[in-house]
């Protein structure tokens, strides 16, 4: 038999264990947002609860770089991070927050709960704020240049060993 | 009205069983769904040709919170929001190129189900041609052999 007829069944084991492979690896369940390196698009969004500021591009511009914080009452790893975002308003650093399809009601209990680390909270009801910046889900948290550029984006709940690194960021884009 | 050990411990678990049933109801509704959603996640728009636009849309879009459904088939709320973007710029004038490339821009290729023509999805255009010339290749030379053959014998 010529060595060439085995070329198929070569390519059909080929593909076979790559297949198998690939089923056996994690599936990635980040959409990394493409916006890195972009001007932070023009927004305007009304205050999520009374007593605060809303929020809008222009917060975003001059003095320190600030972190763009999405998240949402209803969103339970939003507990989780919350002791963080403490931790990084007692650095000295300014956290502008994005409440998803929230109800002031329910913004005002979670705060009073797990504590209120905002200078100020927009009101994002549409998503519209989230599929501009190209934020998949919720929590999310963007590192904000002084020039109103997105330089970084954490997925997920802030853990304490993102603190750091968020510091760390904050620095580099100062 | 129920006596035996068994039936009693039965019952027990039935209400139980049924009591997180209902918690695990409760608490996503409670806290998702207190929100109206966005105008155009549930209302098409008045236009019929635009509706079928935007649904033909909707349906290669990619839902960024359930990724194996499209913004067309999900009723995840996010799903909504995306759907609102499209039918609400569709209204505006944008087509659905603009569209399209409006979320890719935001998302990368992930959220589009259209298959583009790039640096890295070139081959899996280009191999079937590739195949589809070498097996024409293959049965030109072998047609073209019998037939010779069958002139060179007397």
């Amino acid at each position: 038999m010529r060595l060439v007829y085995l070329v198929p069944l070569g390519l059909f084991a080929f593909f076979a264990g790559l297949a198998g492979y690939m089923l056996t690896q994690p599936k990635a369940q980040n959409v990394p947002s493409q916006m890195i390196e972009q001007p932070l698009p023009d927004f305007a969004l009304e205050p999520a609860l009374e007593g605060m500021p809303g929020a809008e591009r222009e917060d975003f511009v001059g003095g320190e770089p600030r972190l763009l914080n999405i998240w949402a009452s209803w969103c339970l790893p939003c507990i989780a991070e919350a002791p963080q975002l403490e931790r990084l308003r007692e650095e000295g650093v300014e956290i502008v927050g994005i409440a998803v399809r929230d109800r002031p009601e329910a913004v005002a209990d979670f705060l009073q709960r797990y504590g209120n680390p905002y200078s100020r909270i927009g009101a994002d009801d549409i998503s519209s704020l989230m599929l501009e910046i190209g934020a998949s889900g919720v929590p999310e948290t963007y590192v904000i240049d002084a020039d109103g550029n997105i330089r970084y984006q954490h997925i997920g709940d802030v853990r304490a060993s993102d603190v750091p690194v968020l510091l760390e960021k904050l620095d580099e884009v100062r | 009205m129920i006596t035996s050990p068994v039936a009693r411990i039965l019952k027990s678990w039935v209400l139980a069983l049924a009591g997180i049933a209902l918690l695990a109801l409760a608490f996503p509704s409670q806290a998702q769904q207190a929100m109206p959603p966005a105008p155009y996640a549930y209302t098409q728009l008045e236009d019929p040709a635009l509706e079928a636009e935007a649904t033909a849309l909707m349906e290669t879009l990619r839902c960024l919170k359930c990724q194996s459904q499209s913004i067309n088939d999900s009723d995840a709320p996010m799903a909504g929001d995306m759907r609102h973007q499209v039918r609400s710029r569709l209204l505006a004038g944008e087509s659905p190129t603009e569209v399209r490339a409006w979320l890719v821009r935001r998302y990368g290729d992930y959220v589009s189900y259209q298959p583009e023509v790039s640096a890295t999805t070139w081959p899996l255009f280009a191999i079937p041609l590739l195949l589809l010339a070498i097996v024409g290749l293959i049965l030109l030379r072998r047609l073209g052999r019998t037939r010779s053959d069958r002139e060179a014998r007397p």
